[in-house]
């Protein structure tokens, strides 16, 4: 727990000076977070194009915005000039391959900071759902409703002061406003387009989506997406439970790949404690996530293909995937939902024959993703349906937030295993598939490519499993062995403290980041030094995904939307936590 | 020899195999018709033809498409034909959380379902909200529709859910559930520890019209006292 890692540094310090003066500052904490710069509302806009523009920073891809209500936090570490809410603006250079946070400290009353969504579009989805659950006001936003609550809500359910509880009723008129939104205001046109909506109980929106579709025969005029139709309150729940209790409830954002998400969440908790888990765990975690990953992406192309009318392959996806949960099965008792990652390790360790049981698994696999290789990659109606269709440039992917395969699809080759390597993937030989055509093909070809590196990540893996303890041996976060809890009063006391207390975890702040199978998978944790998160925020990767969805149909068929839905692949778990 | 159960194909001694009408009477002297009750005729045909609507929301859809795909493969229970427009399916899957922005959503499908109809609770959340005790989340969907057969785990097992749909089979086999919708006496629905307290509108469902929870006798009380009516007509001592 000793982690005496120097501050994060930047390297742009006298630019920043020079353009910006005090107005924006830098804060010096020790840890492995990432640098974080704090300046005022009025601030702002200015500082943002310059991270933006100046090429010392270049600062092109906006990745999250993480509010904190700060009124609970105990009296030292609470802000000294008295602000309340902050917002931290998570950001990535493309370029540079560094992140930053950028924050704005604001007043208990009103909190208004001027929006952001003309400097990265992106920013728009984040601001709304700040608004949503934090009540942090973004002036000049075009569209500041709610994102992930419905419209009968009242409150905003993140601050401290909300009853996490307390609900509101939902009737079928608060649903229509999205509707009305997409109607044109022209009277003339009411009788040339149409209205289409589209979810959320809809067999291609695979769970709970919702676009309303304004149409002229079958080309969309004009569309606006809307989740929320499963928000569960992920953040919520997250602040009521201990560091260890948290783990199921990640499980269940991308619930294809839970394994991904608990390894995540893990890790950045491991970071603020300041604690590495040993080889075994670490070369675990990576096949697990591989694995997972190889589930997510059968998912993706079987679910996208049955839209698609081609219902073979779904088939053929899911038979894999038994054969994983399998694998899953005999390692943590559960089949989906895994809550295998532990802070400092694992739940339990593999089992014996987990080597040989990973190898066997590889030929099912490799056959399988041929055979839908050989049905769908030269296919004349899949090239029809899915080439040219959902088409986004790079620059749009990057300006839209994309991260993961579907930015990999658009030309950018980010990917966080290979740029910021964590875990075993420092250590083994990959490859980054990416493609230059941007469209629902090029999403499919990525994917595919990417479930092969993924084997070829198991397979060097396997060949040199390590031997050893598979957790940290660091009570104090991890329950000491049995023997040790009966025989030895230290491990007694260890095992009291953790079961009573929880992990303690000190106070600080960390944005920590994996690949998860969508894309750049980021938890910004606040930690108030008790056994409780004070704060978790999770950077869901299909979010940015999903809001540009309104975008990239715009004049495309309806048919091509549903094609671009499934590429994208919309995990409606993560999207609304 | 082992007398079959009822329910299992009979060898009629010309070869023949009879139609496994629940208690009906075989054919026993090679001549091919058999007598049943038409009731157990529709409801032995409804059991095995289930059109399953899965109104999948979270990670207990994943679940279902696992159960429907090759591996656990659901046609073999006779509830295949998965329809996803609740007009042309008979079985509603609610397979994930509902949440309350989803709630009217649920609503309005339940109802566009024809008669007759059945609700399987596919996991935790849909059955009580599951660990989501939250400011977003339906605490269960039986404050929006019936429910006929909870299914637990989070998410279930395949398996779990198969005997889910098995049980609801049976069910509808023995036709209590046919008897309890007729009386109104189906399956309370859940209105909170106080119904002050609870969110009315959510709760005014067909089957949620029977006035006041106390009324509503329990599924094993009405078949209980339809016995025992049935056992005072039999000594000749019933009021009819």
């Amino acid at each position: 727990m000793s982690a005496t890692l120097a501050p994060p540094s930047i390297s742009f310090g006298p630019v920043l000076e020079q353009k910006l003066g005090k107005r924006v500052t830098v804060e010096q904490r020790p840890g492995a977070d990432i640098p974080t710069l704090v300046t005022d509302a009025v601030t702002l806009k200015e500082a943002a194009l310059f991270l933006r523009d100046d090429p010392a920073t270049a600062y092109d891809l906006f990745l999250d915005l993480a509010s904190v209500d700060n009124s609970k936090l105990p009296g030292n570490l609470a802000p000294k000039d008295g602000s309340r809410f902050q917002a931290n603006y998570i950001l990535y250079s493309t370029r540079r391959n560094e992140h930053l946070r950028l924050r704005v400290n604001l007043p208990a009353k009103d909190p208004a900071v001027p929006t952001l969504t003309g400097v990265w579009p992106a920013a728009n989805w984040f601001e709304r759902e700040a608004w949503d659950l934090m009540g942090i006001r973004f002036e000049g936003h075009p569209n500041l409703q709610r994102l992930l609550t419905h419209n009968g809500f009242v409150g905003h359910a993140l601050r401290k002061d909300y009853d996490k509880s307390q609900r509101w009723l939902c009737t079928e008129e608060d649903l229509l406003q999205t509707e009305l939104a997409a109607r044109t205001d022209d009277p003339e046109d009411m009788f040339e387009t149409m209205t289409l909506n589209f979810g959320p109980s809809h067999p291609t929106t695979h769970g709970t989506l919702r676009v309303v579709m304004r149409v002229d025969g079958e080309k969309i005029v004009a569309a606006e997406s809307e989740c929320g139709y499963l928000h569960r309150c992920f953040e919520k729940m997250s602040e009521t439970h201990t560091w260890v209790q948290v783990v199921p409830y990640t499980d269940r954002l991308n619930y294809c790949s839970p394994m991904i998400n608990g390894n995540g969440y893990v890790r950045g908790v491991e970071q603020m404690l300041g604690i590495e888990v040993p080889p075994r765990a670490k070369a675990a975690r990576t096949v697990l996530n591989e694995f997972s990953r190889i589930m997510d992406h059968l998912v993706c192309i079987g679910a996208n293909l049955v839209d698609l009318g081609a219902l073979t392959n779904f088939w053929y996806a899911f038979q894999p995937r038994e054969e994983i949960y399998g694998l899953l099965e005999a390692c943590c008792g559960a089949r989906l939902t895994s809550s295998y990652a532990r802070i400092g390790g694992l739940a339990k360790d593999v089992p014996d024959n987990f080597v040989e049981w990973s190898r066997a698994l590889l030929p099912g696999i490799r056959e399988k993703i041929a055979d839908i290789d050989g049905l769908i990659t030269k296919n004349k109606i899949a090239w029809n349906r899915m080439r040219g269709t959902g088409y986004v440039s790079k620059e749009n992917a990057i300006a839209w937030g994309f991260t993961g395969p579907c930015l990999r699809a658009s030309g950018v080759a980010y990917d966080v295993r290979k740029d910021k390597p964590y875990e075993m993937y420092g250590d083994v030989d990959f490859d980054v598939p990416i493609s230059t055509d941007g469209d629902n093909f090029a999403r499919y070809l990525v994917r595919m490519e990417e479930m092969r590196q993924s084997m070829r990540i198991i397979e060097q893996l396997l060949a040199r499993f390590p031997k050893g303890p598979i957790n940290s041996d660091d009570y104090r976060v991890i329950l000491p062995p049995k023997e040790m809890v009966y025989n030895e009063m230290e491990g007694l006391i260890y095992h009291f403290k953790l079961v009573f207390e929880g992990v303690k975890v000190p106070a600080g702040e960390i944005y920590s980041f994996t690949e998860g199978a969508n894309g750049e998978l980021g938890y910004s944790l606040v930690s108030d030094g008790s056994g409780f998160p004070y704060r978790v925020k999770v950077r869901p990767p299909c979010f940015p995904l999903f809001a540009s969805f309104e975008h990239i149909i715009k004049g495309s068929m309806v048919s091509d939307a549903v094609a671009t839905l499934g590429a994208l692949n919309i995990i409606a778990g993560e999207l609304d936590r | 020899m082992k007398t079959p159960p009822p329910s299992l194909p009979v060898r009629s001694p010309a070869g023949k195999i009879a139609p496994p009408l629940g208690p009906g009477i075989p054919s026993s002297s090679g001549a091919d018709f058999l007598t049943t009750k038409l009731d157990v005729a529709v409801q032995w045909a409804q059991s095995n033809s289930l059109w399953p609507m899965p109104f999948g929301t979270a990670c207990c859809a994943i679940e279902f498409m696992s159960v429907v795909s090759s591996h656990y493969d659901l046609a073999r229970f006779g509830a295949e034909v998965v329809r996803f427009s609740p007009r042309q399916s008979d079985l509603l899957i609610v397979a994930g959380t509902v949440v309350d922005k989803l709630a009217p959503v649920l609503k309005k499908v339940y109802d566009q379902m024809a008669e007759p109809k059945w609700v399987i609770s596919m996991g935790v959340c849909a059955s009580t909200g599951g660990f989501y005790r939250a400011y977003h989340v339906v605490q269960g969907i039986d404050e929006i529709v019936p429910v006929d057969v909870y299914v637990a785990g989070c998410p279930p097992t395949p398996e779990n859910l198969i005997h889910g749909i098995i049980e609801l089979q049976k069910k509808i086999q023995s036709g209590e559930l046919a008897r309890h919708r007729e009386a109104k006496t189906f399956v309370p629905i859940r209105v909170g520890v106080d119904p002050d307290l609870s969110i009315p509108a959510y709760s005014d469902g067909v089957m949620a019209r029977v006035p006041g929870k106390k009324e509503l006798p329990e599924i094993g009380e009405t078949a209980e006292s339809e016995l025992n009516a049935k056992a005072r007509a039999a000594a000749g001592e019933g009021d009819r």
